[in-house]
């Protein structure tokens, strides 16, 4: 199929993106989440160093409490391709017993993810790391710069941004601090699923539909991935037909219920949803502020 | 095939609605998501201004800040479509101090949606961003007059707006300016046409935005800049980058702006098998026929319509940052894949926003737009903005802070740029050095008025006239009263006056001399100046570090009483800031409280480094 003029321009602009991140930064990463926004950075991220390979590593922050099919899907893909990928697991989260379950999402999210993310590009000293953060996914995220400035403390100060003109990029660093990229910025969900039909890009089978051991709690479906998953009292798993429309930690993330099995019909069924794709994200709920206040602290 | 997506901003002043219109565009096509929307149930409770009634403006106003202060502070982009379009909106800050998000908002966009209150009017606000979209070179306006609702859908009311626009928009160059009365606040023409103005013969905005025709049409020439080398082994080099104007096609030559190669583009590399043909803004890799020499930065151009290639150029200056431009300061210059130092050599004037005069500066505050000449350390390949924005606008960054000091807009090569060429001599610096047995150097000294510049740089030279060595030295107070004695003691002049003392120890340094600079030069980025006119090897920062209480105390030429006392105006260490240098070659400090102890053991450093001969 080809790409409409939309997603040319838009496929265009992140190809720039990221060639210019490799150009001006001496050792960047991709983050990869193993969601269907990671999986199109990936494939633009092929398509912008062709023949070379991407010329960075990728590194997945891990919780230990993705979905199975989501590590499955990584290694997968990591292998198909001759990546190289580097995992972290913020082994002191761990040995305090830091869990979603046990620790609630706030703390968990935190701990695992932005403090592990901390860790992280500081244990291999990356200067930039590639996000596939878009800005319609909230409203911090809309204010976000492509090229975002990170203090030495990897914090970001949304008072005090860049301009960002034209294609110039800012990137100058000082000793200690580092960038986060987004080279989807502009991209929409829709346009995200699009470019997926489009070039036939891979993602985790969680995004489609299929019949999924699940409890409904607090109103939203939680899928039993494995048995760490403590069943509250009445509480029974039932299989019904789900699908995710984000990919997070399992027990923080609902799943809608849908009949689409495919790509073709998850963009019909999201051209007519009438709920944002966070929803399904238990950790953004507290306040329509949080995100920005994890963001301060370093989360991507 | 469907259009590209519009992207447009919104701007006007503040409390014009800008955010409430975007909020009710997106409300009006259903693309407010059920949970978004009891978000803003709840926010409008707590933090709204419309009462019981749902504040649109919540939606888009994203930071804490923002909804604490009921404003907008950083430019925050939306997305949406309908069946014929899909839209990228900038909605821009309105207050005065945010205007460079405004212009960063205006940089990325085709259309300017300009409110303006029709209560009010056209206010300075209004004009200053009319100003900024058309320096940027948005073409297209829709003159949106909001809360028509407040004015009982007065017809003359509009017009009256209308046609005060129409007085002002001469000037800027739009290619076209579209009136639309509009309440945001209850929808009247924002996506259907409304019964209460029945009287207005023009479309509904969101009906404007779906039609309109933004593109560029003009046959622009081929702009390829070098973004990155793609070289995975010896057998493949491809110039990675993205068209910033015109065509390439397999066949095609090219030519390398600055240096002249020439070659025929091979193939055209891409994932999915190699193309015939690509085009602007496709992000491509390009082989050539021929080894030919560039990277990063070079601009490949059609050889038939070059660019511009010099180290001077005019520009239009929107300045960024809260520290004000002086003329001669050094920043870095970013332009395409480009990153350089740079300085404005000269302003030539202020814009009044508001009034289009020009008036006389001798710098440039914050949110204020000037034009000026800036001269750059090499020549670079550019194009004139108003021919193309990719090729023609650049960033100003500051050294010290790394921050955006200013964006500017390309008007034209300076003449003098492209007819003076450097002349080559037969004679060079390290010929005229070995004549002497010397390394050329540049011995600079800096550190508070009394700190003992003048004395220990003095001690230096006789030393080094002991061993034969040929030096000159140039001292602050002496210059002031002959070269530099039109300067005063201004920032701007200061500036100035350490750029020509530059200038001028670096025709010495070329005459193969060891030079000693003795002057306060307060400022890192001047030294910095200074360091960049010579060879790295040959610039020695010498920081005499006295301390402020001892230089008070000693007050050798009564100075510091005079300024302590108010006499003296923009005195260093009393009233002006002395930046401390971070990584001097050589600190003289309380280890060292005899002048002639600290100029053995400049002398000592200068012969271990091998800038002197052996005895």
């Amino acid at each position: 199929m080809p790409l409409t003029e939309h997603l040319r321009r838009l496929e265009a602009e992140s190809i720039f993106i990221l060639r210019e991140t490799v150009a001006e930064f001496q050792n960047p990463v991709l983050l990869y989440s193993i969601g269907k926004d990671s999986s199109v950075l990936l494939h633009l991220a092929r398509k912008a160093f062709y023949p070379a390979k991407p010329p960075f590593p990728l590194l997945h922050v891990d919780t230990t409490w993705k979905f199975r099919d989501m590590i499955a899907f990584r290694d997968e893909t990591v292998a198909r391709l001759g990546l190289d990928l580097r995992i972290h697991v913020n082994q002191e989260g761990i040995s305090r017993g830091v869990s979603p379950v046990a620790s609630g999402s706030a703390l968990h999210t935190q701990v695992m993810k932005t403090e592990g993310l901390r860790q992280a590009l500081d244990k291999w000293g990356f200067d930039a790391a590639l996000g596939g953060a878009r800005r319609d996914e909230e409203k911090s995220r809309a204010k976000e710069r492509i090229f975002s400035h990170r203090t030495a403390a990897q914090g970001w100060d949304p008072k005090n941004q860049r301009p960002e003109l034209w294609r110039v990029f800012d990137t100058r660093l000082a000793r200690g601090e580092s960038m986060r990229v987004f080279p989807l910025s502009n991209w929409t969900e829709l346009d995200v699923w699009r470019y997926v039909a489009a070039e036939n890009i891979p993602v985790a089978p969680l995004y489609f539909a299929r019949p999924r051991p699940v409890v409904r709690r607090d109103g939203a479906l939680i899928m039993v991935d494995d048995d760490r998953l403590p069943l509250r009292p009445g509480e029974k798993p039932e299989w019904r037909s789900v699908r995710f429309r984000t990919l997070g930690c399992y027990p923080l993330t609902g799943a809608i219920e849908s009949e689409a099995a495919d790509v073709a019909a998850v963009i019909a069924e999201m051209r007519a949803a009438t709920t944002s794709e966070r929803q399904g994200r238990l950790i953004d709920f507290d306040e329509s502020g949080s995100m920005e206040r994890k963001k301060r602290e370093g989360y991507f | 095939m469907a259009p590209p997506a519009l992207r447009f901003l919104t701007c006007g002043s503040v409390d014009d609605g800008k955010s409430t219109l975007i909020g009710r565009l997106l409300y009006e096509r259903s693309l407010i998501c059920d949970d978004q929307l009891a978000n803003l149930e709840r926010d409008s409770k707590k933090f709204g201004t419309t009462g019981a009634a749902v504040d649109f403006a919540l939606l888009v106003d994203g930071l804490e800040a923002e909804r604490e202060q009921g404003i907008t502070i950083d430019v925050a982009y939306r997305y949406f479509s309908t069946d014929k379009r899909s839209f990228i909106v900038a909605d821009c800050p309105g207050h005065e101090q945010y205007t460079r998000n405004m212009a960063t908002g205006a940089s990325h966009c085709d259309l300017a949606v300009l409110l303006v209150d029709a209560r009010k009017g056209l206010l300075a606000q209004t004009h200053r961003h009319a100003n900024i979209v058309a320096l940027l070179g948005v073409r297209h306006v829709v003159l949106a007059v909001n809360k028509m609702d407040l004015v009982d859908y007065d017809r003359a009311a509009f017009a009256r707006i209308v046609a005060q626009f129409e007085a002002a928009r001469a000037a800027l160059n739009f290619l076209s300016v579209t009136p639309i009365p509009l309440s945001a606040r209850h929808g009247d023409n924002v996506c259907r046409p409304s019964a209460n103005m029945p009287w207005h013969d023009g479309p509904d905005l969101l009906g404007f935005l779906e039609t309109v025709d933004v593109e560029d049409r003009a046959a622009r020439p081929l702009r390829f800049p070098v973004q990155w080398v793609n070289r995975p082994d010896a057998d493949f080099r491809g110039l990675a980058g993205t068209l910033a104007s015109g065509c390439v096609a397999k066949g095609d030559e090219i030519v390398v702006a600055a240096s002249g190669g020439r070659s025929r583009v091979a193939r055209i590399v891409a994932m999915g098998g190699d193309l015939d043909r690509a085009e602007a803004p496709d992000s491509v890799t390009l082989v050539f026929a021929d080894e030919i020499d560039a990277s990063r930065g070079d601009l490949l151009c059609d050889p038939r319509h070059r660019p511009e290639v010099a180290d001077q150029f005019a520009a239009d200056l929107i300045w960024m940052s809260e520290e004000a431009l002086y003329p001669g300061r050094s920043y870095l210059l970013k332009c395409g894949g480009n990153c350089l130092p740079a300085s404005v050599t000269e302003i030539k004037y202020r814009l009044d926003v508001e009034t289009q005069a020009q008036i006389a500066a001798k710098k440039l505050g914050l949110n204020e737009i000037g034009f000026c000449n800036l001269a750059l350390s090499r020549p670079i390949a550019f194009d004139a903005y108003a021919d193309n924005r990719v090729t023609g606008g650049f960033i100003l960054i500051d050294r010290a802070t790394h921050g955006v000091a200013a964006a500017g807009v390309i008007r034209f090569a300076l003449r003098r740029a492209q007819n003076v060429h450097p002349q080559a001599l037969s004679l060079d610096k390290a010929r005229r050095a070995a004549l002497k047995r010397q390394k050329p150097a540049l011995l600079w000294f800096t550190g508070l008025s009394g700190a003992g510049k003048s004395t220990i740089a003095n001690l230096v030279e006789v030393a080094l006239a002991r061993r034969g060595v040929h030096t000159a030295l140039l001292d602050g107070d002496n210059v002031r009263h002959g070269l530099n004695k039109d300067l005063g003691f201004t920032e701007a002049d200061r500036v100035e006056n350490i750029r020509r003392v530059g200038e001028v120890a670096k025709l010495m340094l070329d005459a193969g001399l060891i030079v000693l600079c003795a002057f306060i030069s307060p400022f890192a980025a001047e030294r910095r100046m200074a360091r960049e006119l010579v060879a790295r090897d040959e610039f020695v920062e010498i920081f005499i570090d006295t301390p402020l209480a001892t230089c008070i105390a000693r007050d050798p030429k009564g100075l510091y009483q005079k300024a302590l006392a108010g006499q003296i105006k923009n005195f260093t260490g009393v009233d002006q800031a002395y930046e401390r240098p971070e990584a001097a070659d050589i600190v003289i400090g309380a280890d060292c409280v005899e002048a002639q102890q600290a100029a053995d053991r400049i002398v000592g450093w200068l012969d271990a480094r091998g800038f002197l001969a052996p005895d």
